[in-house]
């Protein structure tokens, strides 16, 4: 295996290598660097031309600036990396960081949000393979391969952020728009669950009253512009998850996994009691990551020691458990805020730039601010990445359906729940976690778009300015990011693949 | 195969040997893997229509303005400006009047005009040749070069291989995007057109193809007939290209079509960036970036080429996953359980 991750890893560092050379050679012939200065009028035309071969360097060979280059990058293997200087003489690793920051950021969660859904869907639409919602899904990932970016950005822009923003100034919906939302939901609600015919029609109906019901009710008890969830709320959705989980994973009867998603649960509605001080004037970032962190780890402990035989499915219960508790109560404080957030920007879903200039707030204003500019790129993102997940996940779980072990699971009586989630999802996954690797570095290369687009200051901002001022330090330090991680995420994906399946080691 | 025998796959055999009873009745010789590959083809719907929006549209973007200094049928130039009429709101109309439209027509200028009264019908036209021609190009280029590669590489392996491979994996690290982004540049900078911008893209978007058409050549080599053909003493050339690609040639379309979809999108998300096509010459890309300021006096002045993109975007993919069953049987869909029931019926069984 280490023989396997050695070969693995200089295979990787010598492709890095030969394409940080084409790159630097496409770019800096890419264009003519001076253009600007050879159009300029200025008095002083022919010096600003000197200053500028000087400082690029443009007179050395290029592979005399490409070592140069490269000297500085390889000192990162040291701790001290030397991206080069811009055009204009910045310093392209300070920029760099800020960049990757906010790009990071985006791609990360879409990444993860479609993964998560992607594999939903995808699961789904293969149990219920050639059913109406199969269809409407398969026509939907379709669609959304074949966007272009950017016109939907645009789209997004102009009815999402600016009809939202338009109808939070007095949220409410005529008779008319209840009676058509209600019955759009629940028809897809019918679609969703299935069943016999009699049981759709009590789908449906069910939905459409309920929300028939609810959406007068929240815009008489003015809950868009005043959300309330409150401690109960946290605590009685959290048991109502912790039981959900049990029953998806072993059912409700196997106490062995029922028991700590249980005490996980009452273990957040204690702490966010005890907590509550801290999370309304003591909050920072630090807090938030070890809430986090602690979420995980603390019904992953209590769990594993609390179980022997439903060991894996005792974790996943407690541990799905703590992290949505304790995103629950993210929420709920998100929720307080809310009302001053909306006071501090009225206009709360915003079309430009990564954070509001001179927003001043609390800890919890700035989040939602963060949260709210984040939304429509993240949104676009993800619903691209998604379809392409939904389709690989659908295809792998098909393709596994067939073999003969699931049908011996099946022929052995193991409940469908089973047979789903332990033995076919997991060999279907495998597949996945190569795409996941590739998609996500192409992603990255795709925020360049979407950056465009929304006014963004990532790393795709860095890219097209510097590519458009035939600058090759920008350019390669957003290369060295991107196919780093694709390398990167490519061995760790190949390492996981041959983890996963033994035929793999060569 | 198999001995499973679910209701489903007994449904099937019986379905089988009755259609394969009705064929024998109608056809004494067994048809061509051609025809094979049309029937099944045919059968799948949504590629179908596919098909037939796609070259509803490639023949009105090639007739209606003219192709190559041949003038077109539409009278309008797409680069003359003239008195904007009603504020250049489109004058197509799809409703009936008497449904209280204004009657099915096309107008002055169906697809309005801009704020300087060129028409947009001529223009979005114009733009959906130039991209068409770029994406086939692409895909030109793409398949050869990625068939090329895959198949030397496949054939040959060893040494060969390794560095055909490890050349594909150097184009695989770096984004797609970029890289066209950076050859864009290039084109553009060298004053080069449409075709320049569309080699450029082609070379750099051959990878996919290069390792499936790679995989499938290393396991056709040790087929018996390609032992035969080597013990005859035909050239490793001639056994490449005569006895390799051809039974390669289902995964070379599906994946030429797919990449024709795909250098559509890339194509206009270059011209977005301002890396890929340049005034004065135009393409749906590039005037989706034009107007899309005009949004909030002018929609569908954004509107129009971005539905065509989608609309022709959306059709090849129909179609390569049409290509994609015809060619590989293996991938053909089950029938679902209602229309096995209808089937049946028809055919008289139990």
């Amino acid at each position: 295996m280490l023989k396997f991750i050695l070969r693995r890893l200089v295979q990787a560092f010598g492709v890095m290598l030969g394409a940080s050379v084409l790159v630097y050679v496409l770019v800096i012939n890419s264009g003519d660097p001076l253009a600007d200065l050879r159009e300029s009028n200025a008095r002083n035309r022919d010096l600003l031309i000197q200053q500028r071969i000087e400082f690029m360097e443009l007179d050395l060979p290029w592979w005399q600036r490409y070592l140069d280059w490269l000297g500085g990058v390889s000192r990162c293997f040291i701790g001290q990396c030397d991206f080069g200087t811009n055009r204009q003489g910045v310093d392209v690793g300070t920029l760099l960081g800020q960049a990757a920051a906010s790009t990071l950021r985006l791609v990360l969660l879409a990444t993860v949000l479609a993964l998560i859904i992607g594999v939903a869907v995808g699961i789904l639409t293969a149990i219920r393979q050639y059913s109406g919602l199969d269809y409407a899904v398969t026509f939907g990932t379709f669609l959304f391969f074949s966007l272009p970016v950017f016109w939907a950005a645009v789209l997004l822009k102009e009815y999402l952020a600016i009809g939202f923003n338009n109808w939070l100034q007095d949220p409410g919906f005529t008779p008319v728009q209840i009676a058509l939302i209600a019955v759009v939901l629940g028809f897809l609600m019918q679609v969703l669950l299935a069943g016999s015919v009699k049981r759709r029609i009590a789908t449906f109906l069910v939905t459409t009253v309920f929300f028939a019901i609810v959406m007068p009710t929240f815009t008489a008890l003015d809950l868009f512009r005043n959300p309330q969830l409150g401690m109960i709320g946290v605590a009685l959705l959290t048991f109502a998850v912790a039981l959900s989980v049990t029953a998806m994973t072993v059912g409700l009867r196997n106490r062995e996994v029922l028991v700590p998603a249980l005490i996980t649960a009452a273990g957040v509605s204690i702490m966010q009691l005890v907590l509550f001080n801290v999370f309304v004037y003591y909050m920072n970032w630090g807090v938030l990551i070890l809430g986090a962190v602690l979420a995980v780890a603390l019904p992953w402990v209590l769990a594993r020691f609390m179980s022997n035989r439903y060991r894996s499915q005792a974790i996943i219960a407690a541990t799905v458990t703590g992290v949505v508790g304790a995103g629950l109560t993210t929420l709920d404080h998100l929720f307080r805020v809310w009302p001053t957030f909306l006071n501090l920007k009225p206009r709360p879903i915003s079309t430009i730039g990564s954070q509001t200039p001179n927003f001043r707030g609390g800890f919890w204003e700035t989040f939602l601010d963060y949260g709210t500019q984040m939304l429509l790129p993240t949104l676009l993102l993800t619903l691209i990445s998604l379809a392409s997940y939904s389709r690989y996940t659908r295809t792998s779980m098909l393709e596994v359906n067939r073999q003969d072990y699931i049908r011996t699971a099946r022929a052995k009586g193991a409940p469908e729940r089973t047979v789903i989630f332990r033995h076919a999802l997991r060999n279907a996954l495998i597949p996945i976690a190569t795409i996941a690797a590739f998609d996500f570095a192409a992603l990255i290369g795709g925020a360049v778009i979407t950056e465009r687009v929304f006014g963004w200051k990532g790393m795709g901002d860095l890219f097209a300015a510097g590519l458009d001022q035939v600058d090759p330090a920008p350019v390669m330090a957003f290369f060295v990011i991107t196919g780093g991680v694709a390398v990167l995420f490519n061995l760790l994906a190949d390492i996981s693949y041959a983890y996963l399946d033994p035929r793999i080691r060569v | 195969m198999s001995n499973d025998t679910t209701p489903q796959d007994d449904a099937i055999y019986d379905l089988a040997e009755a259609e394969d009873a009705a064929l024998a009745a109608k056809h004494t010789k067994p048809l061509s893997q051609g025809r094979l590959v049309l029937r099944r083809f045919l059968r799948h719907r949504a590629a179908l229509i596919s098909t037939i929006v796609l070259i509803f549209i490639i023949i009105v973007a090639f007739t209606s303005v003219g192709f190559a200094g041949i003038p077109g049928w539409w009278d309008k130039s797409y680069l003359a400006a003239g008195n904007v009429i009603d504020g250049g709101r489109p004058t197509l109309s799809l409703i009936p009047t008497w449904l209280g439209g204004d009657g099915i027509r096309l107008g002055e200028h169906p697809l309005g005009q801009d704020s300087t009264g060129k028409d947009y019908f001529a223009l979005v036209m114009v733009g959906t040749q130039r991209s068409l021609i770029i994406a086939f190009v692409v895909g030109i280029v793409a398949t050869t070069i990625g068939a090329v590669m895959g198949a030397v590489a496949g054939y040959f392996r060893g040494w060969v291989d390794n560095v055909l491979m490890r050349i594909t994996d150097i184009f695989i690290v770096i984004p797609l995007l970029v890289l066209a982004a950076v050859l864009g540049a290039i084109a553009g900078n060298a004053g080069g057109g449409i075709f320049a911008l569309a080699l450029m893209i082609g070379l750099v978007s051959w990878t996919g193809l290069a390792r499936l058409v790679r995989g499938e050549v290393l396991s056709l080599r040790e087929r018996d007939y390609v032992a035969a053909a080597r013990s005859t003493g035909a050239s490793a050339f001639r056994i490449i290209f005569k006895h390799l690609l051809p039974n390669t040639i289902g995964i070379i379309v599906v994946n030429a079509t797919f990449a024709i979809g795909g250098a559509i999108l890339l194509e206009s998300s270059l011209s977005f960036l301002g890396f890929g096509v340049r005034a004065p010459e135009t393409s749906l890309g590039l005037l989706i970036s034009t107007y899309q300021g005009a949004f909030t006096n002018r929609p569908w002045l954004f509107w129009w080429p971005g539905m065509i993109i989608l609309v022709i975007v959306l059709a090849v993919n129909f179609l390569g996953d049409g290509l994609r069953d015809a060619f590989d049987p293996r991938q053909t869909r089950k029938w679902s359980p209602r229309r096995l029931e209808r089937l049946r019926a028809e055919k008289g069984l139990s």
